[in-house]
């Protein structure tokens, strides 16, 4: 369906190349369900966290070493004689930790309303590979710095793969590129901390053409019933979409000028010294929950197993939790158990903050197994025994017969009704 | 409207949860030993700014006393004019350093004064030199000691104040001393500052207190020079986004305000 373009050079262009049609179709009236909450903020600001990453880690790149010798120097050098440097790199450094927490709560969201359940299946599995692929970029760009953390995280993390039987150790070598994490290690992490991104942005644009073969979700979790229950998605949610940008941007910033450091470690500002081991080796606080699920089994290819399930669950989840209701607001005994998910999810965060000794490991085990629980026999089983709340007839008309069962976190389809 | 405002704290909340969980981790993992008091710093807070004249006392506190093991290397002589010197003032002190340059023509290295240019001259060629006059003990470069440290320029002082004669029960190897900051308690480094170690230009009494304060802002201007004008920056930027945000919530109201 071709759009009417006032601008003659438009029309021309569109006529034989049509994206502008295409842009108009998928940007402009796209149909949208009218009643999204902030919570459906997280998507559009996770792809401007996206961007940010990538306009300022390409120009970090400009003035970044990759060598051993003076890596830990050219970033010093950013920070102090690059114009600007130090803000290109805090919003680079804090973008990454905010990257996270977008994503983050865009997955809890995905989670409460059912967002996984058909037919948006594999929208679902294609953001949890960008998850996967934001972790393998946020492990290998925090080694650039090359300080202590940088060097005994990225040996941490290699020497996971040693625990596969047979060919783990020489797995291990062939990542490093020698027998230690040395100079070829650096030299490949920085190639593809550079390359990951753009196969972030292919995999997104694939999300984005899944989303829109059915359009978002919604609180309700029913299906768009007729064009009453929809808006084109300008100027409605590019002018919400704006706003929480804003409040994002505000929440940012009071990062990234005046507490810049606060999300990293100080140990990172220790050139990287083979012969020193720092005296606890922590991750950035997004890789904590992982960190304290792999720490928790006493076996190390048993925690590293469990480290990359407690993602491939994720995977499964549209097959695990059978129930027909997408949304938590009609499901009364998951709204409790999604509750606990998130605080588990807290307490591994913490958890994997705290050295692996005593009460912490023990409580980390519980957690852990707490969050496959959940998972594999919680959401399975209510899908069975729950019954759910009756369903509204459509986003329209969302109270039927007594209602009054809205009280969550979204109200906001209550004020739409008049 | 009142659901909404909900909705975005309950979201504001999360994200400091995920924040606040992450940072205290790492600060808990970090060092783990002694009671670190806080203290007042000029350069604290959201309009924090170095005091200049503590900046300069602690810069000559830098150069006769810890200069003579501690390298700064990643301040050039030129970043002092944050300080408030003029350009001819760091000309004289560069200068009073020996650099070495080269080769010349001759294939020679050879030595010359220092230029605003220069990097602070390390003491020690590298890091065995360092040990090897040191008693095995690694002066430790300071240009990033604050921001190497948890808790970094409170820690700092409290370490350079933090002699005290050890407990009883505590022996001290030859060539340690003990230190009630330092994590372990046991230090290679002798006590640096002594009262009146050093003489203030402008007169402020030399107290170890006096001097750690000093040296420690410093040091803290060493770790972040950028820090004044990122906070102004700041201030700059929250504001605009503050009103900014406002106005994008007055037109998404205004243009929300047919949906029904």
């Amino acid at each position: 369906m071709a759009a009417k373009f006032d601008n003659a050079i438009v029309r021309w262009i569109d006529h034989r190349l049509p994206i502008f049609s295409f842009m108009h179709h998928e940007l402009h009236e796209y149909p949208t369900p009218k009643n999204l909450s902030y919570w459906w903020n997280f998507g559009s600001l996770a792809g401007i966290a996206l961007v940010i990453m990538i306009v300022t880690g390409i120009t970090l790149a400009m003035h970044y070493t990759p060598h051993v010798d003076y890596a830990f120097d050219s970033v010093e050098r950013i920070m102090r004689d690059v114009n600007y440097g130090w803000l290109i790199r805090y919003l680079h450094t804090n973008g990454g930790s905010f990257f996270f927490i977008v994503v983050y709560i865009h997955i809890f969201r995905g989670m409460y309303y059912g967002s996984y359940k058909a037919p948006r299946e594999l929208l679902w599995m294609l953001g949890v590979v960008i998850l996967l692929l934001m972790m393998a970029t946020a492990f290998m760009g925090y080694v650039l710095p090359w300080g202590q953390m940088s060097f005994w995280g990225a040996t941490v993390i290699t020497n996971l793969f040693s625990a596969i039987p047979v060919v783990g150790q020489s797995i291990v070598t062939w990542l490093w590129g020698g027998f230690s994490v040395d100079n070829a290690t650096l030299n490949r992490f920085y190639s593809l901390h550079y390359l990951l991104p753009f196969v972030i942005v292919g995999v997104v644009i694939l999300h984005m053409v899944a989303l829109h073969r059915f359009g978002s979700n919604n609180p309700l979790g029913v299906d768009v019933k007729s064009a009453k229950d929809q808006i084109p998605f300008h100027p409605y949610y590019t002018i919400k979409d704006a706003f929480g940008l804003g409040v994002f941007l505000i929440f940012f910033s009071a990062f990234v000028f005046f507490a810049p450091n606060y999300l990293g470690h100080p140990d990172n500002y220790i050139q990287a010294n083979p012969l020193v081991t720092p005296a606890h080796i922590v991750p950035e606080w997004y890789f904590l929950p992982f960190y304290a699920v792999l720490r928790a089994v006493p076996d190390k290819l048993g925690g590293v197993l469990l480290m990359f399930g407690s993602i491939a669950v994720l995977f499964i989840l549209p097959w695990l939790d059978r129930s027909p209701v997408r949304s938590g607001q009609f499901r009364p005994i998951f709204k409790i158990f999604f509750w606990i998910i998130v605080l588990d999810s807290v307490l591994l965060t913490y958890l994997g903050g705290k050295p692996a000794e005593g009460g912490y490991v023990i409580a980390a085990r519980f957690a852990t197994a707490y969050y496959f629980m959940h998972f594999l026999i919680i959401l399975p089983a209510l899908s069975i025994f729950e019954t759910p709340k009756p369903l509204p007839k459509s986003i329209s008309e969302p109270v039927i017969g007594g209602g009054g069962g809205f009280a969550g976190a979204t109200a906001a389809p209550k004020e739409n009704v008049r | 409207m009142i659901a909404r405002l909900k909705t975005l704290a309950a979201a504001a909340v999360l994200a400091a949860a995920l924040g606040i969980g992450g940072g205290a981790g790492n600060a808990v993992a970090a060092t783990g030993s002694a009671e670190i008091p806080s203290r007042d710093w000029s350069f604290d807070g959201v309009f924090g700014a170095f005091d200049r004249a503590a900046l300069q006392r602690g810069f000559q506190v830098y150069q006769e006393v810890c200069a003579s093991c501690h390298a700064l290397s990643y301040v050039a002589y030129r970043h002092l004019d944050a300080l408030g010197y003029n350009e001819a003032e760091i000309k004289a002190i560069a200068a009073a350093a020996e650099v070495e340059d080269g080769p010349n023509d001759e294939g020679e290295m050879f030595m010359r004064p220092g230029k605003p240019s220069d990097r602070f001259v390390s003491p020690f060629p590298n890091e065995q030199a360092a040990r090897a006059a040191n008693g095995g003990a690694y002066p430790p470069d300071l240009a990033l000691i604050v921001k190497a440290r948890a808790n970094g320029a409170n820690y700092a002082h409290a370490l350079l104040v933090g002699y005290v004669d050890a407990p009883a029960d505590v022996k001290i190897p030859d060539g340690m001393y003990y230190n009630a900051s330092f994590p372990g308690h046991q230090i290679a480094m002798p006590q640096p500052l002594n009262a009146d170690g050093v003489e203030y230009g402008d007169g402020t009494p030399a107290s170890i207190a006096q001097q750690a304060e000093d040296v420690v802002t410093f040091l803290a201007w060493a770790s972040e020079p950028e820090m004044e004008e990122r906070k102004t920056a700041g201030v700059m930027v929250i504001l605009f986004l503050l009103v900014f945000t406002g106005l994008l919530y007055a037109s998404k109201r205004k243009i929300w305000a047919d949906v029904h």
